[in-house]
């Protein structure tokens, strides 16, 4: 006799409701006409967000560790980071929404007659759309997945259309093509360790549920080598993907080639959803052997604040150095991590929220400075923006002060918090290494801001596009939400340490 | 909302006011700028009319919750050494506005943009001296940086963005390793009760002697890089040579007293077992940087880093006296703060006259500019004369209680410092010579002596020189009860006198 699962779909509406969306955008591709497809696919993509999003905060004081048969627990925790997924997800469309930075054919390069032809032929990039979608639910079901399974199928469902994405920018073909590959190729082989890992601690406690495999952990007398063997393994997939070093080689290439909307999606988003499935793991899977991976990631910690921070003053490229500070932040993340107390989940959360607004903003204002043959990389020839468009540079900078902790800003409260979480757990040094490496990332996001302010323009080609007014409601969300959260961080700090909790 | 409060925020109100006034009208943006700089004045002398100064302890006290999670306050209040700070900043802003009316004219950005950042800059500077809250101040004392990068690098001459981006970098290092120690002091304050960043409360924590050393230097390397004190100093000769006049005497005059502030304030009251350990070696570096700024002040072409060079010495003399842990050298350092933001301004006022005359930043360029125009070189001659602490002027008070109350304690140190006042009287005589007398110099014939607006500003600058010179006692009766309390709070006691043992 067969029972059926008992599912609540009430409290997994919210991915379902993506899901749907993802679906729509598909039909959509396959039988409205080329001409109404950019027309439908924004609409549906942005309200299938919006309302997942009601539906969140409907659903935030509802916690159950048996919404889908224990394989995911729904509770304070995944609410707040799939909120924060989805509310980064939003305004990472309206930046996307800008349709001439993807390739309509694959082959054309722009300008050339291929591409006239395909645009005049009505074929454009509008797969992005269910594509973000897809990705979106798993960046959802990741970070509450309960057993390693599910885990590992949101992490799939996550990277496969991010990988695809990454391929489609308009300009600079091969550079994309080339990080779509090596995007696809190390995300395999992470992936692969994520696997290997996933069976070693199956052989360890015989069992994928997280609560499982601490129980086990917990029971004397039993030999660790195979759970130490499996979370190292398991560790490395995760790292991956939030690009901590050594592990992080991939993000400055990937980053640059991908299409720069795709990229800020991939830095906020991508790295929400892969922190909230490592809080998880972390502190509910191992909290009982915290002896035997906490130094190992205080290392990890460590190496990704110094190496991140130094490796970035020797970029030339905006996108690169934006991919050298997630690198960073990824290592400051981490110090949330290895705090493992209940302040440091706060403040990990209320980071992530600070630090993915700011990245969409910054990414958002990369896609304007252009000159004619497209988004203008090379940070000399940003000099002088200020004088062209002060608020575009007063905008960036202030994106950049956040991310170097100034004071009155989102940045600063998150590293403040994460910083006196890790204090409070007795480990000192990490915070004086946080706090050195934070002077070194603050000379080249200083650097920045003295080139946009105080250098002369060197050409008069670089030039701010007029930005449509989506993208104009997308940089006043992301500015607003910087300065507003580092004026009063109360707003949205009371509220996340009212959620930081996990189920076990 | 009380006076204190609304001194701290009136300038921004006047931001706002400033931020209205249509661009091309310059004219009517400084009138507001000054207008608001005035009233902000005014309403420090209403509120030091109001202070008890028999009383110790904050007055004017008022606190708001901020940042609830981690009990973070508004919390504000002034004692003695707070108010006579304050006094100086409030009363300083007017008379750069006055004294520099056209020196916003050639920068990169626009007239209202450079006022917009003066008042940001007075506001954040009140607020570092009264907030009581260590977070709060921690977020002034880095927030404040920001206009001032902006001056340094949008108004000043030569290299200024780099002169700029120099002095963020030095400052904001120094601001996190701060940021460590302030977290280090909030977790022992959540581990013995409950988490607060209150002066007071944190003031009577018990901390163990080793965790007082490391946190002490945290938040003391950041305040010596801000004074600046020998070997953390080198950001300062390249931002005044950038800087304008006016911005140079609201970074030497006032932004850098908030590190020797810091030091009294924080270093002593929150960590006085360190203050003691660490005492000598701060001496020494003091010591140096008398001897260090006075010889290379000595050597300087640039009229510009010649005062900073001054001022590097002088802040030895600041460190020294409070290191010092005397009534005497806490005060005399209490006075010499307010003292030196004075003559530092009247040396950058006239020397910034001289300098846009002459259009050269070269001491050698001038000579003779003393018959020409009388009434600048005089000016800038009794500036001088205050930089050497002539007796009569009230840098001499204030140097001679600094060299007392080191005397007492430190005897070899007080020797050694009073080095400084023999050089000290070298490098001024020498540029009084070198710039004001001699054969007038080829270019100067034509120079316009001070006018009325520039008349007014440097007027009452050296009044205040003066009078306080002869008659400190109303600054004094201020200061002494706070510096008595500070000290008897850290349980530090005045040497007895050789004669009484």
């Amino acid at each position: 006799m067969l029972t059926t699962p008992v599912l609540d779909y009430n409290l997994l509406a919210p991915i379902l409701i993506i899901l749907g969306g993802a679906l729509v955008g598909v039909l959509v591709e396959a039988f409205a006409s080329k001409a109404y497809r950019v027309r439908i696919q924004l609409p549906v993509t942005l309200a299938s967000i919006a309302i997942a999003f009601g539906w969140i905060i409907k659903i935030h004081q509802l916690y159950s560790p048996s919404a889908a048969v224990a394989s995911v627990s729904i509770d304070g925790t995944g609410i707040v980071i799939q909120g924060t997924v989805l509310a980064l997800a939003f305004v990472a469309l309206l930046f996307i929404a800008q349709n001439d930075h993807f390739v309509p054919q694959a082959f054309s390069l722009p300008g050339s007659e291929e591409e006239a032809l395909a645009i005049s032929s009505g074929s454009q990039m509008t797969e992005v759309y269910p594509l973000v979608l897809f990705a979106v639910s798993g960046m959802m079901l990741f970070p509450i997945a309960h057993d390693l399974i599910t885990l590992f199928v949101g992490l799939e469902v996550l990277s496969l259309p991010l990988y695809i994405i990454t391929g489609l920018a308009r300009r600079r073909r091969i550079l994309s093509q080339e990080a779509a590959l090596k995007y696809f190729l190390l995300g395999a082989y992470s992936s692969a360790f994520f696997i290997f890992g996933v069976a070693f601690l199956y052989g360890f406690s015989g069992s994928l549920s997280l609560t499982a495999i601490h129980q086990a952990s917990m029971t004397p007398g039993t030999s660790h080598l195979f759970l130490s063997i499996g979370m190292i393994f398991l560790t490395v997939g995760l790292l991956f993907k939030v690009g901590a070093v050594p592990f992080h080689a991939w993000t400055p290439d990937v980053y640059q080639g991908a299409p720069t909307a795709i990229t800020g999606f991939m830095a906020a988003c991508t790295k929400v959803a892969a922190f909230g499935a490592l809080i998880r793991i972390y502190y509910v899977g191992f909290s009982a052997v915290q002896g035997d991976w906490k130094p190992l990631l205080t290392a990890i910690s460590i190496v990704t604040m110094v190496g991140g921070s130094i490796a970035a003053i020797a970029q030339r490229d905006v996108k690169r150095t934006l991919a050298y500070s997630s690198i960073t932040h990824a290592g400051f993340l981490l110090v949330g991590v290895v705090a493992l107390n209940r302040a440091g989940l706060t403040a990990l959360m209320f980071y992530l929220v600070a630090y993915g607004f700011a990245t969409l903003g910054a990414f958002g204002v990369v896609t304007l400075v252009q000159d004619s043959t497209g988004e203008v990389g090379d940070i000399q020839r940003w000099a002088g923006l200020a004088k062209k468009s002060p608020w575009i540079a007063i905008a960036f900078s202030l994106f950049l002060l956040s991310f170097g902790g100034i004071p009155l800003t989102a940045g600063f409260i998150a590293k403040f918090s994460i910083f006196t979480a890790a204090y409070a757990s007795g480990n000192i040094a990490i915070v004086v290494v946080g706090v050195v490496s934070s002077a070194i990332a603050l000379f080249f996001y200083l650097r920045v801001v003295l080139t946009l302010f105080f250098q002369e323009p060197t050409s008069d080609v670089v030039t701010v596009a007029i930005p449509s007014s989506l993208v104009k409601i997308g940089l006043s969300i992301t500015f607003a939400m910087t300065l507003i959260l580092g004026l009063y961080p109360n707003l949205l700090f009371n509220l996340v340490q009212s959620l930081s909790n996990l189920l076990v | 909302m009380n006076i204190l409060t609304f001194t701290i925020l009136f300038p921004l109100v006047g931001t706002l006011a400033v931020f209205w006034v249509p661009q091309r009208n310059s004219r009517l943006v400084k009138m507001v700028a000054l207008g608001t700089s005035l009233i902000t004045a005014a309403l420090s002398i209403a509120m030091a009319a109001k202070y008890h100064s028999g009383k110790t302890g904050f007055q004017f006290v008022e606190s708001h919750s901020w940042f609830k999670a981690f009990n973070v306050n508004y919390a504000v209040g002034i004692d003695g050494l707070g108010l006579v700070l304050i006094l100086l900043t409030t009363l300083l802003v007017p008379i750069v506005v006055v004294g520099g009316w056209n020196e916003s004219e050639n920068g990169r950005w626009s007239v209202k943009t450079y006022y917009l950042l003066v008042l940001v800059l007075e506001s954040s500077l009140i607020g570092a001296f009264a907030a009581t809250d260590v977070f709060l101040f921690y977020v002034i004392f880095e927030a404040m940086l920001i206009p001032v990068y902006f001056l340094i690098g949008g108004f000043g001459r030569g290299d200024r963005a780099a002169a700029a981006l120099k002095f963020l970098i030095y400052s904001l290092f120094g601001g996190l390793l701060m940021l460590a120690a302030v977290i280090g002091i909030f977790v022992i304050s959540l581990h013995q009760g409950s988490g607060t960043f209150d002066l007071t409360t944190l003031s009577h924590l018990s901390i163990s002697h080793q965790t007082q050393d490391w946190l002490f230097l945290g938040f003391f390397i950041a305040f010596a890089i801000k004074a600046p004190l020998f070997p953390f100093h080198t950001w300062l000769p390249g931002a005044a040579k950038s800087a304008t006049p006016g911005t140079s005497i609201l970074v030497l005059g006032v932004l850098d007293k908030v590190g020797t502030y810091g030091m009294i304030r924080f270093c002593m009251v929150l960590f006085p077992d360190a203050t003691k350990t660490f005492a000598p070696y701060i001496i020494t570096l003091a010591l140096i940087s008398i001897i260090y700024g006075a010889f290379l002040a000595i050597g300087q072409k640039d009229l510009n880093s010649l005062i900073a060079f001054t001022s590097i010495s002088h802040f030895g003399f600041i460190v020294l006296g409070i290191f010092s842990m005397t009534s005497q050298g806490l005060s005399g350092a209490t006075l010499y703060m307010v003292n030196h933001g004075v003559s530092t301004a009247a040396l950058f006022l006239a020397g910034g006259w001289m300098i846009s005359r002459r259009q050269s930043t070269q001491v050698d360029d001038f000579g003779g500019v003393q018959r020409i125009t009388p009434v600048m070189a005089w000016s800038f001659f009794i500036a001088g004369l205050s930089a050497l602490a002539l007796p009569g002027l009230s840098t001499f008070v204030s140097e001679f209680l600094v060299l007392i109350g080191t005397f007492t304690r430190y005897p070899l140190a007080g020797v050694i410092a009073t080095l400084g006042i023999v050089l000290a009287a070298l490098y001024v005589l020498y540029l009084v010579q070198r710039a004001l007398h001699g054969p007038v110099k080829a270019g100067n014939e034509e120079m316009r002596d001070l006018n009325l607006r520039e008349k007014l500003a440097i007027a009452p600058v050296i009044a205040g020189l003066i009078f306080f010179g002869f008659y400190p006692k109303p600054m004094l009766n201020v200061v002494n009860p706070t510096t008595t309390s500070i000290l008897s709070h850290s349980s530090i006691v005045d040497p007895t006198p050789l004669a009484g043992k």
